[in-house]
C-alpha cells in the first residue's frame, strides 16, 4: 500500500519537474499529455488508497527524520485516513479534470508549458499538506499551496491587476499565516511535538484556555487561507488569474484547506465549543455576506467566487458546530460542482473573447447549449434542489445549525440559501437566456472543444449524484471524525427540508420568471443598498484607506527618515573614512626607496616596543 | 676586563650608525655600507651572547648572516652597475618609477 501513496504523491511532483524542462521553450503538447497522465495515475492511486482505507486500513509512512534538533524531531511522514483521503481523492479528481481541460483552454496562450509546471506542483504541494501526519508538514504543503496560487493568479505577468491581485493574495495569506504559525509555536510548547497522533492523544490534559488560544491561532490561518472576513478580499481578486486556476484552487481545493485544519484538528477544536461557535457564527456571517455581494456584481467570475466564498462560510458553520463530517462532505461536493461552474465560465469566456460582464451576453443558450446545460446543472447543485449534491450537504448544514439550538444561525444560513439561488439563476438567466446583447456587440460566441466537454462530463455527473452517498460518506468519515448526533425528530428534519427546498425553489422560479420578462429596471442601481453591495460594502476603499495608505506613508517614513539618514548615512560614513585614510596614506607610497626605509624603521620601532612593553596575560 | 655588556653597548651602537646610515644616505652605495654594519652589528651580539651562554649556534647563525650578507652585496653591486650604466647616477632619488 505504501507504493500507492508514494505514487499518488510524487506522481505530480514528477510531472512538474517534467514540464519545467520545457517552460523556456515554445509551446509543446507533450507537457500537458504527460501531467495529464502523472495527475491521473495520481488519482487513481488515490482511489485504491480509498479502497483500502475503507477496508479499515490507515496508512502511516515515516519517510525519513526531516528536522532533527535538540528536543525538536520532525519527521517526513505521511498518514492515509478516513479524512485526508477523502480530501486526495477530490483534489487528485479535480485536478486531473482541470488540467486536461487546460488543454484546450490554454490552447493558444504562449505560458503553455509553464502553465502546467504550476499546476502539477500545486497539485504536489496540496498532497503534502492534506497527507502529512504533523503540523510542519501540513504547514510547508500550506505555505507551498500559498506560492503556487501566487504564481498562477499573476501568470499572466504582463497585466499589472494580474501581479497587483497575486501580491495581494500572497501578503493576505502571510498575515494570517502568521497566526498559524504562532499556533504552532504553541502547540509545539505545550505539547513538545507536532504529530497529530501526540498531539491529538495529549490535548485533553491541557489548560482549557490555552487549547483556545491554539484554537483561535489555527482559526486565523484558517480564515487566510479560506477568505474569510476580513481576509475576503484577495479571493475576488484572484479571479485575474486563468479561469482553470479558479477553479482548482481558488474553488475547489486550497481555499478549502482551511476547513480541512478545522477538520484535521477537530480532537482539538470539539474540546473548546466556545471557538467552535466563534468559528460558526462567522462561518454564517460570510454565508451572507458574501452571497450578498455576488447579487449585484456584474463580473461573471466574481460572482462565482463570491459564491464560493459564501459556501466555504457554510463549511465553517458545519466545522464550527462539531459537524466535521458535514463541512467534509460539502467541501467535497462543493468541489465538483463548483469547478464545473468556473471551468463552464472558461468555456463562456472563451466563445466572448474574455469578455466578463455578464450584462453584454444573454441568449447564449443556442451558441453553446452543452456548457449551459451543464452549467445549470452546477447552478442547481448550487442552489440545492433535490436530488443533486448541493441539496444533501447544505440541508445537512442547515439541520445541523437548527439542531445546535443556533437559530440565528440558521436563520442567516437559510437567507443565504435564498441568496444563493437568486444570484446563480440571475446569472444563468443574464448569460443563456434573454436578449442577444453579444450579437450588437459584434462577438460571435461558440462552443468550444468536444474534448473539453467531455472533460467536464464527470463533474456534471458527480454534481448530480454525490449527494446520494450521503450515507456511505457519514460512515467512512465517523470512523475517524466522531459522530454527529442529531437530537431532533424526524419530522422536524423533514419540515426543515421541506421548508428549505421550497424557498429555494421559490426563489428560483422567481429569478427565472424576473429576469425571463427583462429583469429588474435600471433604478434599482441608483438605490443605496445596491451601491452598498456593488462596492463590496467598501471594505476594499476601507482597507485601501486604513491600511494601505498609513503603511505607504509609514513605510516612505522609514525609507526616507530612517533608512537614508540613519542606515545608509553609517555605511556611507564608514566608506567615506576609509576612503579619507587611503587618500592620506596614499602619500606614503612616493616610490622614493629613502622614504620606504624610513617607513621601514618607524615599523621596526613600533614592532620592538610592542615585544618589549606589551605583555598579554600580565 | 670586557663584559657581555661592552659587546652588546658596541652592538647597539654600529647598529644605531647603520639605521641612521639607511635613514640619511642618499647615495646607493653608502646605503650598501650601512646596510653591512647593520648586519654586523647584530653578527657580533649574536657571537657575544653565543660565548657568554656557551652554546654554540649563536655563532653558527652569525655565518649565515655573513654568507647572506655576502652572496647579498654581490646582487645589488650587479644591479648597482646596471643601474649606473642606464642612468648614470646612483643618487636614490633618481629611482622613483613605482610612485603610487
Amino acid at each position: 500500500m505504501e507504493k500507492y501513496l508514494f505514487v499518488a504523491l510524487f506522481a505530480p511532483l514528477v510531472g512538474s519537474l517534467f514540464s519545467l524542462l520545457f517552460t523556456a521553450q515554445k509551446k509543446n503538447v507533450i507537457t500537458a499529455l504527460v501531467t495529464s497522465a502523472l495527475l491521473l495515475l495520481s488519482f487513481v492511486s488515490s482511489l485504491s488508497l480509498m479502497y483500502a482505507v475503507f477496508n479499515g486500513m490507515i496508512i502511516h509512512v515515516k519517510m525519513m527524520d526531516w528536522i532533527s534538533a535538540g528536543n525538536l524531531n520532525v519527521p517526513f511522514g505521511f498518514m492515509v485516513d478516513n479524512v485526508s483521503v477523502v480530501m486526495m481523492v477530490t483534489v487528485t479528481l479535480v485536478s486531473s479534470i482541470v488540467n486536461i481541460y487546460s488543454m484546450g483552454y490554454m490552447m493558444h496562450d504562449k505560458g503553455y508549458n509553464r502553465f502546467f509546471t504550476y499546476i502539477s506542483a500545486f497539485v504536489f504541494s496540496m498532497l503534502i499538506l492534506v497527507m502529512s501526519d504533523n503540523f510542519v508538514g501540513l504547514f510547508i504543503g500550506w505555505e507551498g499551496v500559498g506560492l503556487c496560487s501566487y504564481l498562477l493568479i499573476g501568470f499572466w505577468y504582463e497585466k499589472d491587476t494580474a501581479t497587483w491581485a497575486g501580491n495581494e493574495a500572497f501578503i493576505m495569506n502571510r498575515v494570517a499565516d502568521l497566526g498559524m504559525l504562532l499556533g504552532l509555536f504553541l502547540i509545539y510548547w505545550q505539547f513538545g511535538s507536532f504529530e497529530y497522533d501526540v498531539v491529538f492523544a495529549q490535548v485533553g490534559g491541557i489548560n482549557p484556555a490555552v487549547v483556545t488560544t491554539i484554537g483561535l491561532l489555527l482559526f486565523i490561518g484558517a480564515m487566510g487561507k479560506s477568505a474569510q472576513f476580513p481576509f475576503h478580499t484577495w479571493l475576488a481578486d484572484a479571479m485575474e488569474g486563468p479561469t482553470p486556476v479558479s477553479a482548482l484552487i481558488h474553488a475547489a481545493t486550497m481555499v478549502t484547506a482551511g476547513v480541512y485544519l478545522i477538520i484535521r484538528a477537530s480532537a482539538l477544536f470539539s474540546l473548546v465549543p466556545e471557538v467552535g461557535h466563534i468559528i460558526a457564527a462567522l462561518g454564517a456571517f460570510v454565508a451572507v455576506f458574501a452571497a450578498s455581494m455576488a447579487l449585484v456584481n456584474r463580473d461573471l467570475k466574481k460572482i462565482i467566487a463570491y459564491s464560493t466564498l459564501s459556501q466555504l462560510g457554510y463549511m465553517f458553520v458545519a466545522a464550527g458546530l462539531g459537524a466535521y463530517w458535514i463541512a467534509l462532505f460539502h467541501l467535497m461536493t462543493h468541489a465538483f460542482f463548483k469547478s464545473l461552474l468556473f471551468l463552464g465560465a472558461g468555456n463562456i469566456m472563451h466563445a466572448m473573447d474574455d469578455e466578463l460582464d455578464i450584462k453584454k451576453m444573454g441568449g447564449l443558450f443556442n451558441a453553446m447549449p452543452y456548457t449551459a446545460i451543464l452549467m445549470a446543472v452546477a447552478s442547481v447543485a448550487l442552489c440545492g434542489i433535490y436530488p443533486f449534491a448541493g441539496y444533501f450537504s447544505k440541508d445537512l448544514i442547515l439541520a445541523a445549525a437548527f439542531n445546535g439550538g443556533n437559530y440565528y444561525i440558521w436563520i442567516a444560513l437559510f437567507i443565504g440559501a435564498g441568496m444563493t439561488a437568486f444570484y446563480s439563476f440571475r446569472l444563468i438567466m443574464m448569460v443563456f437566456f434573454g436578449d442577444k446583447v453579444y450579437k450588437k456587440l459584434g462577438f460571435h460566441p461558440h462552443e468550444t472543444y468536444p474534448f473539453v466537454l467531455w472533460t467536464l462530463l464527470p463533474l456534471g455527473v458527480l454534481s448530480t449524484i454525490a449527494g446520494f452517498f450521503e450515507h456511505p460518506f457519514e460512515e467512512f468519515t465517523t470512523k475517524l471524525l466522531g459522530k454527529y448526533d442529531f437530537g431532533m425528530s424526524h419530522a422536524t428534519e423533514v419540515g426543515l427540508q421541506f421548508l428549505t427546498l421550497a424557498f429555494v425553489i421559490l426563489v428560483v422560479l422567481g429569478t427565472i420568471y424576473k429576469y425571463g420578462r427583462g429583469g429588474f429596471s435600471k433604478q434599482i442601481e441608483t438605490m443605496p443598498l445596491y451601491i452598498l453591495l456593488k462596492n463590496q460594502y467598501f471594505i476594499p476603499k476601507i482597507y485601501e484607506v486604513m491600511i494601505f495608505k498609513p503603511y505607504y506613508v509609514l513605510s516612505r517614513f522609514a525609507w526616507k527618515q530612517i533608512d537614508v539618514r540613519i542606515i545608509d548615512f553609517t555605511v556611507d560614513l564608514i566608506a567615506k573614512i576609509l576612503y579619507l585614510l587611503g587618500q592620506r596614506s596614499r602619500k606614503m607610497q612616493s616610490g622614493n626607496l629613502s622614504d620606504m626605509l624610513r617607513w621601514m624603521v618607524v615599523g621596526i620601532v613600533v614592532l620592538l616596543a610592542l615585544a618589549i612593553f606589551y605583555r598579554p596575560g600580565m | 676586563m670586557i663584559t657581555l655588556t661592552h659587546y652588546l653597548v658596541l652592538s647597539g651602537i654600529l647598529f644605531s650608525i647603520g639605521i641612521v646610515g639607511v635613514l640619511r644616505r642618499k647615495n646607493l652605495l653608502m646605503l650598501f655600507f650601512s646596510t653591512e654594519i647593520l648586519l654586523n652589528a647584530v653578527n657580533i651580539g649574536f657571537a657575544a651572547v653565543s660565548k657568554y651562554y656557551g652554546d654554540l649556534s649563536g655563532q653558527i647563525f652569525s655565518f649565515f648572516i655573513i654568507a647572506i650578507a655576502a652572496s647579498e652585496v654581490a646582487v645589488g653591486l650587479g644591479l648597482l652597475v646596471l643601474w649606473y650604466k642606464r642612468s648614470g647616477t646612483i643618487d636614490l632619488d633618481s629611482l622613483q618609477m613605482m610612485k603610487g
